[in-house]
């Protein structure tokens, strides 16, 4: 299968943002990407590499961490977003999965969907045709609909997230690490999920992953950042096979497997300066 | 035995009056995760408000409308004026804005309407129920029991606009991790404006039955403390914990100071309520309908 052909066009374009939090720490300096429509492209990085930052100066979630982006622009759909509020964005069509899943503990995983709801105000009716809309891709939270989610387990945690995500609407969603803290069969379905609602609900994904692997295997495209710069891009299948990829994210290398003490030490000579 | 359950009943219904009170809190408590002092000048200056509108001439329907109006207004402002501008700092920090907030308002309430009590009369005498008497020998003022009815409605409607109202999901879900709400669409300020004026409604119905009970003055501000055993003891999340924990109160206070009062010389009624809410405290942190901390480990 050929994704090297000419990239649609794009949905969301983040140009050359830069982020301050507290008014001193620079987190980003001067990232920029693009997802086309209908992609799922893949943000990849070590801890601490701007990755959740860049979500969340899209989705406009920084002010609550007092961050700022102080330039650069952001678009969705060819207008400007970034001085919106994160409701008007979710009405919009962008709504971010947060990293660590965020489920409201105290309410039930459908009331849980329900509260994604909240910016379209529709008829009951059509609620549960949403309902069930989302339960057709999760099975999983239809048995535990009435179980208070935080008693929940990771995996059904964070389908409640996307879940819950999806009664938006959204075209597009920001997906903060769903790896995270979950056995690798759940990692598996969630991310089969995924492809799925990309393929059959047209949704966008901008996907922040460390676990590289996976994240190249489901996506289309791929950037790369460290230090709060874009150091690399490029389709997925291309960054899978990129020798430098494989040896700084996947632990692989031209001379096989290479202990970690190594690796450090190789990684203190050779570093990625944009 | 008449004479016990005569003391039971009202017991548990002064009790309700607590609720009413509690409730404010409530609901403050569960959408922001604000102890707000203010809720006792809240119901002050609610009170203060209506009687004063009343000696202005009003009708007691119009003074009511325009009261509420008040309240809502003040409400809106608050959120607007103080708590928009603290979001996201330390809980501390709101906490001391709202004690900040209560001298403000009691200020200003009696500098507008003047500080002398009052009384305010809702045409519901304080009196016991003849039927009632004549049966079963109690006496059960219909006064407290028409405030007992009223209560009841009010944590009906709450239950029902927590549970299957969009916006009452809303204000779950934000109480719950406001950036996750905000992560949805969930706007916060509209949240909390909606909670706020919802407070300052149930401080107007509280305002209302107490002063009508204890006459307007200053004092009002007090019931605020009167509602920290009853939210202690239910729960500072729930609506129904407010109702049950008044419950419990009003009546062991009153058993209390007749039955053990005169043992060691009466007038525990004042303070024997706050030693069952340190029990609480002790045994059971969360109140008995309180929300469980869930950590998942």
């Amino acid at each position: 299968m050929s994704t090297a052909a000419a990239p649609a066009a794009p949905i969301l374009s983040v140009n050359n943002i830069e982020v301050i939090y507290d008014h001193v720490i620079l987190v980003l300096k001067g990232v920029s990407l693009e997802v086309a429509e209908g992609r799922i492209v893949a943000l990849l990085g070590a801890n601490g590499a701007g990755k959740s930052t860049t979500l969340k100066a899209i989705s406009n979630l920084l002010a609550a961490e007092r961050g700022d982006v102080t330039k650069g622009t952001i678009e969705f759909k060819g207008r400007r977003v970034d001085k919106l509020t994160p409701n008007q964005l979710v009405r919009m069509g962008v709504c971010q999965v947060m990293e660590g899943r965020h489920c409201f503990q105290h309410l039930t995983v459908e009331e849980n969907l329900l509260t994604g709801a909240f910016t379209r105000r529709i008829s009951r009716a059509e609620l549960r045709a949403d309902l069930e809309r989302v339960y057709h891709y999760f099975p999983r939270l239809k048995q535990r609909r009435t179980s208070q989610s935080g008693y929940t387990s990771g995996g059904e945690q964070q389908m409640t997230a996307i879940g819950r995500a999806l009664m938006a609407k959204p075209t597009t969603i920001l997906l903060d690490e769903p790896s995270m803290g979950l056995a690798p069969q759940i990692v598996e379905e969630i991310f089969g999920i995924v492809r799925d609602l990309n393929a059959k609900e047209r949704v966008s994904f901008l996907l922040a992953e460390q676990n590289t692997m996976i994240a190249l295997r489901y996506a289309n495209y791929g950037y790369i950042l460290e230090n709060g710069r874009v150091v690399m891009d490029g389709d997925a299948g291309e960054l899978a096979n990129n020798e430098d990829v494989k040896e700084f994210y996947l632990g692989l290398s031209t001379a096989g497997r290479k202990s970690f003490r190594d690796v450090k030490h190789y990684r203190r000579r050779k570093r990625w300066l944009a | 035995m008449t004479f016990f359950f005569e003391v039971l009943i009202g017991g548990l219904l002064s009790g309700v009056m607590y609720s009413l009170v509690a409730l404010g809190f409530v609901l403050i408590y569960k959408a922001s995760g604000v102890f707000n002092f203010a809720q006792g000048a809240l119901v002050f200056m609610a009170a203060l408000t209506f009687v004063g509108l009343t000696e202005m001439g009003l009708g007691f329907a119009m003074a009511l409308a325009v009261t509420l109006v008040v309240m809502i207004a003040g409400a809106l402002l608050t959120e607007r004026l103080v708590l928009r501008k603290l979001v996201n700092q330390p809980q501390i920090t709101l906490f001391m804005a709202t004690i900040g907030l209560t001298f403000f308002i009691e200020g200003l309430t009696q500098l507008v309407w003047g500080s002398q009590p009052r009384g305010l009369d809702l045409g519901i005498p304080d009196q016991p129920i003849e039927w009632v008497l004549d049966r079963a020998g109690i006496v059960v003022s219909q006064f407290e029991l028409f405030a007992a009815g009223v209560a009841a409605v009010m944590v009906a409607a709450l239950a029902l606009f927590f549970q299957k109202t969009r916006i009452g999901r809303g204000l779950r879900a934000v109480a719950d991790d406001h950036q996750a709400a905000q992560s949805i669409g969930i706007p916060l300020h509209l949240i909390w404006a909606y909670v706020w004026a919802a407070a300052g409604f149930v401080a107007l119905v509280a305002g209302l039955l107490w002063g009508a009970r204890n006459g307007v003055q200053f004092a009002l501000t007090f019931t605020a403390l009167k509602a920290l055993p009853v939210l202690i003891l239910g729960g500072f999340e729930s609506v129904p914990g407010a109702i049950i924990g008044g419950l419990i109160i009003g009546a062991v206070e009153k058993l209390a100071e007749v039955y053990v009062g005169p043992m060691v010389g009466g007038g525990i009624e004042g303070w024997v309520a706050y030693v069952i809410a340190l029990l609480f405290l002790l045994v059971r942190p969360e109140g008995l309908f309180g929300e469980k901390h869930i950590d998942r480990v």
